[in-house]
């Protein structure tokens, strides 16, 4: 949408869809998923690639146009994570990086002190930082006190495809964020991706909803969908709820049609 | 090279010199061979590559993906090949290849993978496929060793399995008995005559070997072959594969009957019992470039996952650790048949089916090197179909 831009760290992008590649059947399958999705950002885990191979991933993101997101996947500590993503900017020339520094293996859910402590030095490094992190709006605040470029909350563990499990908390993050703030982890179908952009987030991020569905390039079409509905929804405004009925054809003034009945 | 390129006048050109001697290039040069092409191969290390590190599952069921349903024809169309084609090899060459008619039994171990299972069940049974849905403890009756926490499990009983290094060894030797010659150099450029035509390869000493047609089969590294046109060049790249070797006591009996793989919280794992008492515990997969070290995070991982599965394993006595590439290829299926280069051919990105798809690949390549068209069942794996790849992606979504 050219007259709603999504800026983020600097970098204007028509499309609010960021992509991940994790979990993709084949490179050709990602490929036609990407372009479906019309993502203009996608993320691709350090730890897993190398940038100097032909044919990878990474092949697939130039050929395409696509911005390479680099992203600290399978970090236990700020340590390895801050390591990761300097690897990263040397390997890919990038000062961008999605942090994520994950407490267990479990769950995959974001180890709160350790991401303050790696988004803390990473900033003052130099770098753009978006951080996965909690739904907790104290959090948030504090990654964007210290610096973030964008706070990226979980709707729900990663790859679990739950959606959003606290509407409310994102309300407050969105609320008091002066940052992008953009749903990352837990959208499982297009209808995620839709209430995130009406809660009022500027952006979506996903994977395993599009590349582990049956079909994953109609799911990376739906997901386009879902978060422009979303975000068209949300600049239109919501009628607000209400209890009762209201008619949305006015009564009065009506035609009388069958002239042997009264009209009420 | 200091010295000019030279021919050796010796023997006469061949018609045929396959490009790597994995177990692909073995079984093409061989069949071609049998076919009576004279054929040569060109590998410095005939019968090495990644039949070195697989597993070996003859898995066309329970690997079976969304998406994937022309490579199942493939696949299936292998599978029923391989009684024959392991019978043939063994009375050709006295090999046993460790075909072993075992089953699989495909497990998940908590609420998530069951669901995942039950949605590949499904999957195979739309596909025509023979599998059955069993209980936790119809599961446990069967390989008693598995863990109390398996939730539920697939049986395939046509899922089979063979020792790929003796597959590879067994593919030399008929190899050697069908007349094929084998030149052990690295083959280093393509050789491109008059015309357009690939006329051979020149290799790392500087000789130049000249054939009829060039086949080229080289696995993970097919897509590196210098004087490969770049339109023709396969897009072929290595996915790294860790894989452990332990090995199972004769007695008291087998610790596993058959070969057992799961999906533990996402991560695919299998053990692959050998009737030698090896058992094979794959694989990682890693798009790390032409790396094959064995790294710490991946040994755990598949430790730490196969124990989950069957917690016995941990007083086993770990034998080996490898890793190894497959060629890996945009659509996961083959590249087989000519490509738009006169004169050469492709038998590679195998990806995850090399094994599987040895008996259906020989077959193949021999029509097509003889017949000069692919049979009906290899057209969906031209190489052509990924001269159109860069138009697809410019379409509008």
């Amino acid at each position: 949408m050219a007259d709603d831009p999504f800026v983020l760290g600097g970098a204007s992008y028509a499309s609010r869809l960021i992509m991940g590649t994790g979990g993709a059947p084949s490179l050709d399958v990602l490929e036609r998923a990407l372009v479906a999705s019309g993502t203009e950002l996608t993320t691709v885990a350090m730890r897993r690639v190398d940038a100097s191979v032909h044919g990878s991933v990474l092949s697939v993101l130039e050929r395409l146009g696509i911005r390479v997101l680099p992203n600290t996947a399978g970090c236990f500590t700020a340590g390895e994570a801050v390591l990761t993503a300097r690897l990263a900017r040397e390997a890919l020339g990038t000062d961008l990086v999605k942090l994520e520094v994950i407490a267990d293996e479990r769950t995959l859910l974001p180890d709160p002190v350790e991401l303050l402590d790696a988004a803390e030095t990473l900033v003052d490094d130099g770098f753009t930082v978006l951080p996965y992190t909690n739904d907790d709006p104290v959090l948030a605040r504090k990654l964007e006190d210290v610096g973030c470029a964008a706070i990226m909350p979980l709707g729900s563990p990663i790859g679990s495809g739950l959606g959003i499990r606290n509407p409310h908390n994102f309300q407050l993050i969105v609320e008091h964020a002066r940052v992008p703030v953009i749903l990352d982890a837990g959208a499982g179908t297009a209808s995620d991706a839709a209430l995130a952009m009406e809660l009022g987030c500027a952006g979506v991020m996903l994977a395993s909803a599009v590349t582990r569905a049956q079909e994953p390039v109609l799911m990376a079409s739906a997901m386009r969908a879902g978060v422009e509905a979303g975000r068209l929804a949300r600049r239109a405004g919501r009628i607000p709820r209400r209890h009762f009925a209201e008619a949305s054809s006015p009564a009065e003034g009506m035609a009388v049609l069958d002239p042997e009945r009264p009209a009420f | 090279m200091s010295s000019p390129p030279h021919t050796p006048r010796s023997s006469p050109v061949p018609d045929v010199l396959v490009v790597g001697g994995g177990i692909v290039g073995l079984v093409t040069a061989w069949r071609a061979a049998q076919r009576g092409l004279l054929t040569a191969l060109v590998d410095p290390e005939p019968g090495g590559g990644a039949a070195q590190v697989a597993a070996g599952m003859l898995a066309a069921v329970t690997e079976l993906h969304y998406g994937e349903e022309t490579l199942l024809a493939l696949n299936l169309a292998s599978a029923r090949r391989y009684p024959g084609f392991a019978a043939e090899l063994t009375e050709l060459t006295g090999h046993d290849l460790g075909y072993r008619r075992c089953g699989t039994l495909a497990v998940a171990l908590d609420a998530d993978d069951r669901a995942h299972l039950r949605e590949l069940h499904a999957l195979q049974q739309r596909s025509g496929l023979e599998s059955e849905w069993l209980s936790g403890r119809e599961c446990r009756r069967l390989e008693p060793m598995l863990a109390p926490g398996v939730r539920g499990g697939l049986r395939v009983d046509g899922d089979h399995q063979i020792d790929p290094r003796r597959l590879a060894r067994a593919l030399v030797a008929a190899c050697g008995h069908a007349g094929v010659v084998f030149h052990r150099v690295w083959a280093e450029r393509l050789a491109v005559g008059r015309g357009d035509r690939a006329t051979g390869v020149v290799t790392a000493d500087g000789t130049v070997l000249e054939a009829g047609q060039v086949v080229l089969a080289g696995g993970s590294l097919s897509g590196r072959l210098a004087g490969v046109p770049e339109a023709v060049l396969p897009p072929v790249r290595p996915v790294k594969g860790q894989v452990l070797r332990l090995t199972m006591p004769p007695t008291p009996g087998p610790l596993l009957n058959r070969t057992v793989r799961a999906v533990v919280r996402g991560n695919h794992v299998y053990l692959v019992p050998r009737e030698s008492g090896e058992l094979v515990v794959g694989a990682t997969s890693e798009e790390l470039g032409w790396d094959t070290t064995v790294t710490a995070g991946g040994v755990y991982e598949l430790l730490r996952d196969a124990h989950e599965l069957v917690p016995g394993i941990t007083e086993l006595p770990l034998t080996e650790t490898r890793a190894g590439l497959r060629p890996g290829s945009p659509d996961n299926a083959p590249l087989l048949g000519p490509t738009t280069l006169d004169g050469l051919l492709l038998a590679t990105g195998h990806y995850r089916n090399g094994v599987l798809l040895t008996p259906v690949t020989g077959d193949v390549m021999a029509d097509v090197l003889t017949g000069g068209e692919l049979p009906r069942q290899a057209r969906p794996f031209s190489p052509r179909r990924f001269g159109a790849a860069a138009a697809l992606s410019e379409q509008p979504a």
